[in-house]
């Protein structure tokens, strides 16, 4: 039989990383097939390129045996491939019939939208795949579940025989999962290949036939889902030849500085994003929270700083409640923050290297007078310091921020809230898109800090950070802390079981 | 910074270029018709003072766009900040006969100002508590003021006779008048020391560092602890208040009175002579005496060389047309070999 799908040794790079490293996968007609990697991994990438989003360096495309050039969106939707990105392209204030339609509207009399066969047409359409929406309803008024099925239901009336879906679960509750995966086992019936882009172990394993596990832009292999369990997978997924351990002295952990209790709290969607986070961070002590990103990890940090309201729990500082602080008065009280994004939370990256080193501690009596004015003096000698020790690599301390390379705008942002004498730091994918040397820096200097007696909480996505210096690891899944464990006395198989959900036991 | 500025004025010439092209193909001389212009705007004393006496409310409606937009803010209503700061400084005038000069002037003037700030105030309440955007209340708002002001000139303050306007202001709530028998009053001071004081707030205060920084990144400045909102309704304010101190100038310096209808558009010139300014305070009121020269050297150009005044507003504008596309003249600037501006 000839395979819906074939990728032959597909390469791709991006200035300074390699994406897809001779990558070979196929897909079988009327297979759900698993596409499995942590982030970063190449996943989407590798499916972008079958979708002619991007071009390959080298490699090729063949569909149902035939070699194909996908130059673009279009060519692959002639070629029958369908792809559901993660955020909807939906125009939000038309109906679910005319966003289907879009692009191959019924006409007639020459100029005018048949509406009544618009409406028959696509009916027809969702009966058959038993999908179920109401089509005359204005697409905005849908909740995300049900803007994916429009999504979903767009790609079929295109003509995908091959549907791409991207991370389809990630937004999506529970409940709307199940009915996903509904969805999908009907489209297998009706002989449709469904390729499933996911992180998750166990909804991987829940609705796929094979699973092709990427890592680092390589194949690690293509497994069946009947033969295989979580405990393999998250092997492959996550699991290296050499265990890798950082070489970092033992520090004693001091008294709790930060401590949190049932800590909940909705994301963006008015979703529930906390659901009851317990954690103890000592002084001298790094604790890293190992998760796969969307578990909360952002929700948490905002919590912490003061940016998002909880709406129930915790959170002591030293002994003293700061959960209804403001974000200024928490800075103050000795917490700083190395955020996940700097370009959203990080810099400002039209003032100078200098207004950034002094942003938040801006008001301190050190840089001002008479409470009002700026000291530029002070902040000016103070920013050659910082820009010293922590060697930032900028022309001048009245350069843009955004004139610096990213490496350096993180020095500048680690310069700037390691200064400040924090008592806790929040360091959240601290070294995320640096490389190897920033990398090195900023992992030393949280261990630095830990050994001055400061309590630093970590996060990262990236295991082997977690790995390289936490004291301790909890693992967050689903807005729960689910485990904690001593380095010593763990594995990254565990690790990453629990990361995906895996049950501890 | 010198890079910015010679832009900016390469603009200028440019639009002045296209509108002797323009001058040409209808027949008139540019030269007679600039010269004019020239003259009627900076000819005598008296042409100066008119100038200055029509860059003056402009310049405060453009440091008050200015700064609002440097905290991140579209306060597009400078207009009816302007105009209910006119009627409350007319209003304190009328009413409070009899006070000493310096203070009745003080008075009048911290009414203009409170009225424009809480003219900016509510849009900065709706936005800061229900996400109402600023662009369409401070536009909404300056209808009310235009027409609730010219209901009050029009029924209960409305002064004997034809005219909707409200009795003269006494003597002592009067701003006096410089280079006279021009319309200029001291009301150019106080807009002087604005220039310097927004200049200052901006660049040295901490309100200023705060208000840029939730201008340039509002999540960036809300983990820095800056209370985004509380710095919000602030900038507003102050921007409305500055408006609506133009509009106490106006009334106190040169009406002396409030006139149904005395702004021609106050409001919106200040938004354009604001980005001609290249959004700096002192850069807004080179600006703003640009835009006073084109209206005070246009009279005198149409009197004296029969050219039509819709050449001024042609002229603005191109200016503002040129200023607007600052990469089209960079890539003129490129083309013409001037690579070092042109980057």
């Amino acid at each position: 039989m000839v395979s819906a799908v074939v990728m032959r040794g597909v390469t791709k790079t991006f200035p300074g990383v390699v994406a897809n490293d001779h990558v070979d996968f196929s897909a079988e007609t009327g297979e759900i097939h698993g596409l499995l990697g942590e982030n970063g991994a190449g996943k989407t990438v590798l499916m972008s390129i079958l979708y002619g989003l991007y071009r390959f360096d080298e490699g090729a495309i063949i569909i149902d045996g035939e070699e194909v050039e996908v130059d673009s969106p279009s060519t692959a939707m002639r070629l029958g491939i369908g792809m559901v990105h993660q955020h909807f392209m939906l125009v939000p204030s038309l109906t679910v019939a005319e966003n289907i339609i879009l692009g191959r509207e019924p006409i007639k009399n020459g100029v005018f939208l048949d509406t009544e066969r618009m409406l028959r047409d696509v009916g027809e359409f969702c009966d058959k795949y038993r999908l179920d929406v109401d089509l005359e309803a204005p697409v905005h008024t849908l909740s995300v579940g049900v803007q994916q099925r429009v999504e979903i239901l767009k790609a079929l009336y295109r003509g995908a025989d091959v549907l791409i879906l991207d991370e389809p679960t990630a937004v999506l509750t529970p409940q709307e999962v199940d009915e996903l995966f509904k969805a999908i086992r009907a489209l297998r019936e009706e002989g449709k290949t469904v390729i499933f882009i996911s992180h998750k172990l166990r909804e991987v394993l829940a609705i796929c036939d094979r699973v092709t596990v990427l890592k680092k832009g390589r194949v690690v292999g293509t497994v069946d889902a009947s033969e295989t369990d979580q405990g393999r997978l998250a092997e492959m997924m996550v699991g290296r030849e050499v265990v890798y351990t950082f070489d970092k002295d033992y520090c004693e952990a001091g008294e709790p500085v930060l401590v949190v209790e049932g800590l909940e709290a909705l994301d963006d969607r008015n979703l529930q994003a906390l659901r009851g986070v317990e954690l103890e961070v000592c002084a001298s002590e790094i604790l890293g929270i190992a998760g796969v990103e969307g578990n909360g990890q952002t929700e948490l940090i905002e919590t912490l700083m003061g940016l998002r309201k909880p709406t129930a729990g915790k959170i002591l500082l030293n002994d003293s409640e700061i959960t209804t602080l403001p974000p200024g008065e928490r800075i103050r009280a000795g917490i700083s923050h190395v955020p996940e994004d700097r370009h959203k939370r990080g810099i400002v990256s039209d003032f100078s290297v200098m207004e950034n080193l002094i942003l938040g501690s801006h008001r301190n009596t050190e840089f001002t007078q008479w409470g009002q004015v700026l000291d530029l003096a002070k902040a000016s000698s103070y920013s050659d310091k910082l820009i010293e020790d922590y060697s930032i690599d900028t022309p001048s301390k009245k350069t843009l921020a955004r004139n610096l390379s990213g490496g350096n705008q993180q020095r500048l942002v680690v310069a700037r809230e390691f200064s400040r004498e924090p008592k806790l730091i929040i360091a959240a994918q601290p070294t995320r898109g640096l490389d190897v040397g920033a990398t090195e820096y900023v992992r030393r200097k949280l261990l630095e800090m830990r050994d001055q007696g400061c309590a630093v909480l970590l996060l990262s996505a990236d295991l082997d950070e977690i790995w390289a210096i936490s004291d301790r690891i909890a693992v967050i899944y689903e807005g729960r802390i689910v485990a904690t464990r001593d380095p010593k006395e763990t594995s990254e198989q565990e690790l990453g079981l629990l990361m995906a959900g895996g049950r501890d036991d | 910074m010198v890079k910015a500025v010679f832009v900016q004025i390469l603009a200028i010439l440019l639009a002045f270029v296209t509108g002797a092209i323009v001058l040409s193909l209808t027949g008139y001389s540019p030269t007679l018709a600039y010269s004019a212009m020239y003259r009627g705007a900076f000819g005598n004393m008296y042409s100066i003072g008119q100038t200055l006496a029509k860059a003056t409310p402009i310049t405060f409606t453009a440091l008050a766009f200015l700064f609002a937009f440097k905290s991140g803010l579209f306060n597009i209503g400078a207009e009816g900040q302007l105009i209910i700061g006119a009627m409350a400084s007319a209003v304190v005038g009328i009413s409070f006969n009899g006070l000493p000069a310096p203070a009745h002037i003080a008075l009048a003037l911290l009414a203009g100002a409170v009225a424009g700030g809480l003219w900016g105030f509510i849009p900065a309440f709706l936005r800061a508590k229900y996400g109402a955007h600023e662009v369409i209340t401070t536009m909404m708002l300056s209808y009310v003021a235009i027409y609730l002001t010219s209901y009050m000139v029009n029924y209960p303050l409305k002064a004997p006779g034809w005219v909707a306007q409200t009795v003269p202001i006494p003597e002592s709530a009067r701003l006096p008048r410089i280079l006279s028998p021009s319309q200029l009053s001291a009301s150019l001071y106080l807009v002087v020391l604005l220039v310097v004081l927004t200049e200052y707030v901006l660049r040295r205060t901490v309100l200023g560092f705060e208000l840029r920084a939730t201008g340039l990144n509002p999540d960036a400045a809300e983990n820095a602890g800056i209370n985004v909102n509380r710095g919000m309704i602030l900038a507003l304010v102050i921007s409305g208040a500055i408006a609506g101190l133009g509009g106490s100038g106006e009334i106190l310096g040169v009406h002396r009175r409030f006139i149904d209808g005395f702004s021609p558009g106050y409001g919106w010139d200040g938004l354009a002579v604001a980005l001609v300014g290249g959004l700096n305070p002192v850069g807004a009121f080179f600006a703003a005496i640009l835009f006073g020269a084109l209206r005070s050297g246009g009279m005198v150009m149409t009197r004296v060389t029969g050219v039509p005044l819709d050449i001024v507003f042609l002229l603005q504008a191109l200016v503002i047309l040129f200023v607007a596309a600052p990469k089209m003249i960079r890539t003129l600037l490129k083309r013409s070999g001037l690579k070092w501006l042109g980057s």
